[in-house]
């Protein structure tokens, strides 16, 4: 038989009121654990797609593996995003750019190098004279993805592994050992 | 009394829409110089994703170079990776069975199909409609799942070999094929209905950057934005290459139905229609594939003869032409590779002047441009 | 049109300027044309309605180890046919006329033949660097290239 008020069941009982505890509605913690817990669910992540791992980027945020439900939304402009996802090969030309792009990040900002090109300059890394090789030349890097390009479980692991990271930062003063 | 605005000093605006830009479609710089929100002139800047893929083509043999064509245009992986093989085919003579093309002529329709997806889905986010990317991606992510049944990636596929293919079709492949055939049948008439002829997406695409034909033939441009403009030029049927000669559609072309002959509008409609060919084109391709090996015999120290040797082939994104030299050894000696997105950017200046900044980003989605083409 | 064809008719009209036609192992064949005569051949192939050569395919520069050329690929919608042209050229100072008066589409495509091997196209409206970066020294694609160590400070 049912329970369910709008069905004509009988409705459940109320929870029982208790000042701590699992069945009270009250979370304990220090600032660091909800400050942590806040900023790792909602990375909002900078479109910075420059080749072929842009495309598994947008399909990582499309509909079949959707990064939105890690509260990962994409923005067009570095000054709205804490992520920068580097996804495709960096070129002499566009360095300068990437740098001024981190720059332009508000802090805390992280950096996820997805696919082998933004890793170490992948494929051309023997004999092109323009690729940059890897992105942690010119920026630093939290989480590197490695692929060719990356299949989205991979990224949405490497996003997951940064939630990780920013699970054990601590934003206040350092404890004294 | 404020003074009337012709009274009012004006300057024009240098606006850089930089290489990271949502609506680029990659790594493009446009320096725009406008008065007020129309533009004067925008100047394409290109180059920031070179990556000398033509020096590597020198320092590679010619099977080490497959997995470069891939990265040529992602979005038409299995385009170029044939293209590159039909040229190598063609300098040395080597003949390829006939299951083997049948099997890259499926395989590059089917990457058609999911290119002009993206190209659809992309260019109505830009548009400012969000909703068909997401039904673009679900039908694109089942061709993912076939291609990733036929040789383990989703996106550069690394799939054609010098004389055929790399492996043969899994098992039930042909019938999965058909499956999704005949559930994407339903879906252009969807898009249609969802966002082509809705009003406001008319607006802004049709007369907006209108190519007449002949400007189009001498600014060279091939494939969808080509016959946008009118000109019936398909290579798959004036040119025919691989198994083409055996397949029957029809090439679709821009008629100025809701606007100008050649605008934005046309070019779009054309890769909408063209996806239904491709869907005939495959069930046709399907029905007559024959059983047989799908590799020639070739050395494994390849060295073909010495010549020059120029193929083209037609991709999503027009005709990709590669112009090859050797000299005899393992190597090429030289590799050019004539990227349809490239020469498509020199009507750019032409056709934004006088646009709104608005308009620019409608132009540049229509064209359908893909940098790693254009900057190699 | 068959090629040798064309070659007999651009030779008779030109002369001097037309030297060879390479045929045997070039899918399409070429015919050599001296540097200066190229704007007025170039102009009779896209014009004279027996050719009509009114797309340029492709334009790209080679470095054969002891000189340099430029080869046209041209395609005609019309008559269906395609013809290459090659115009040889030395390592010093190789300089050509370019031909975006007749074709629109070559700007581009010589402004990447200056960029990666350093040839002058005399007469073009726009002639810069379009790949690599406005300061970058040397033109990668020649064979004698060497690949430098710094650039703006990162490692190439």
């Amino acid at each position: 038989m049912s329970t369910d008020p709008a069905h004509g069941g009988a409705a459940p009982p109320p929870a029982p009121a208790a000042p701590f505890g699992p069945e009270a509605h009250v979370m304990v913690g220090n600032a660091d654990m909800f400050i942590n817990w806040a900023r790792k669910s909602s990375l909002w992540y900078l479109l910075f797609a420059t080749a072929c791992c842009g495309i598994e980027l947008m399909q990582t945020g499309a509909s079949r593996y959707d990064l939105d439900r890690f509260g990962a939304v994409f923005r067009a402009t570095p000054r709205q995003s804490d992520l920068m996802i580097v996804a495709g090969t960096i070129t002499h030309k566009m360095a300068e750019r990437v740098i001024r792009l981190y720059e332009q990040m508000p802090e805390p900002k992280y950096v996820l190098s997805m696919g082998s090109c933004a890793n170490t300059g992948g494929p051309f890394y023997k004999d092109s004279y323009c690729v940059v090789k890897g992105v942690d030349l010119l920026i630093p890097v939290d989480v590197y993805v490695p692929g060719c390009p990356p299949r989205p479980e991979a990224l949405i692991d490497g996003i997951l592994k940064l939630q990780k990271i920013i699970e054990q930062k601590r934003n206040f003063a350092a404890k004294k050992a | 009394m404020s003074r009337p605005a012709e009274a009012l000093p004006t300057q024009e605006m240098l606006i850089n829409m930089g290489p990271q830009h949502p609506s680029t479609h990659g790594v493009l710089r446009v320096l725009l110089r406008t008065d007020g929100e129309v533009v004067i002139n925008a100047r394409p800047d290109v180059g920031y994703l070179h990556r000398a893929l033509e020096k590597i083509g020198e320092r590679v043999t010619y099977a080490q170079y497959m997995p470069f064509t891939d990265r040529l245009d992602y979005l038409a992986s299995m385009n170029c990776n044939c293209a590159w093989a039909w040229t190598v085919e063609k300098l040395a003579g080597i003949e390829v069975p006939e299951r083997a093309e049948y099997i890259r002529v499926i395989v590059c329709e089917l990457n058609r199909i999911a290119s002009h997806l993206i190209a659809f889905g992309s260019f109505t986010a830009d548009m400012g409609a969000f909703t068909p990317f997401l039904y673009s991606i679900r039908e694109r992510e089942r061709i993912n799942d076939l291609f990733e049944a036929i040789c383990g990636n989703r996106l550069t596929y690394n799939y054609a070999r010098i004389g055929g293919v790399s492996a043969d079709l899994p098992p039930g492949f042909l019938e999965k094929t058909k499956e999704f055939l005949d559930y994407f049948d339903p879906k252009i008439p969807e898009y249609n209905e969802l966002i082509s002829y809705n009003k406001i997406f008319v607006h802004r695409l049709a007369n907006v950057a209108v190519v007449s034909a002949g400007d189009a033939v001498a600014y060279g441009l091939t494939g969808p934005n080509l016959r946008g403009s009118g000109v019936a030029f398909d290579l798959r049927r004036d040119e025919p290459y691989s198994v083409y000669p055996k397949l029957e559609f029809d090439v679709c072309v821009g008629t100025g139905e809701r606007g100008t002959l050649g605008d934005c509008f046309d070019r779009y409609m054309v890769r909408m229609n063209e996806m239904r060919e491709s869907v005939k084109i495959l069930r046709q391709a399907i029905a007559q594939i024959p059983e047989g090996p799908v590799q020639a015999k070739v050395p494994r120290v390849f060295k073909p003869p010495a010549g020059e040797v120029y193929f083209r082939a037609e991709n999503p994104r027009g005709e990709t032409g590669i112009y090859l030299i050797s000299d005899g050894t393992v190597n090429p000696y030289r590799l050019k590779i004539r990227a349809p997105s490239f020469v498509t950017m020199n009507i750019f200046e032409k056709v934004t002047a006088g646009l709104m900044i608005a308009d620019v980003v409608a132009v540049i989605g229509s064209f359908d441009i893909i940098l790693p083409e254009i900057d190699r | 049109m068959e090629t040798q064809a064309i070659f007999e008719r651009l030779k008779e009209k030109f002369g001097d300027a037309v030297a060879e036609l390479q045929s045997e192992g070039f899918r399409p064949a070429f015919v050599v044309v001296a540097p200066d005569g190229l704007p007025g051949i170039a102009r009779f192939l896209r014009d004279d309605p027996a050719t009509k050569f009114d797309s340029l395919m492709s334009l790209s520069g080679v470095d054969y180890k002891d000189k340099f050329a430029v080869a046209y690929h041209l395609h005609s919608l019309a008559m269906r046919h395609a013809i290459g042209i090659k115009v040889f050229l030395p390592r010093e100072n190789p300089s050509l006329p370019s031909v975006d008066a007749v074709w629109p589409a070559a700007n581009f495509m010589e402004r990447e033949a200056f960029d990666l091997y350093g040839i002058d196209f005399t007469g073009s409206k726009d002639l810069r660097r379009i790949l690599l970066p406005e300061d970058w020294v040397g033109h990668p694609l020649r064979k004698d290239y060497k690949y430098p160590d710094f650039y703006h400070g990162i490692k190439v």
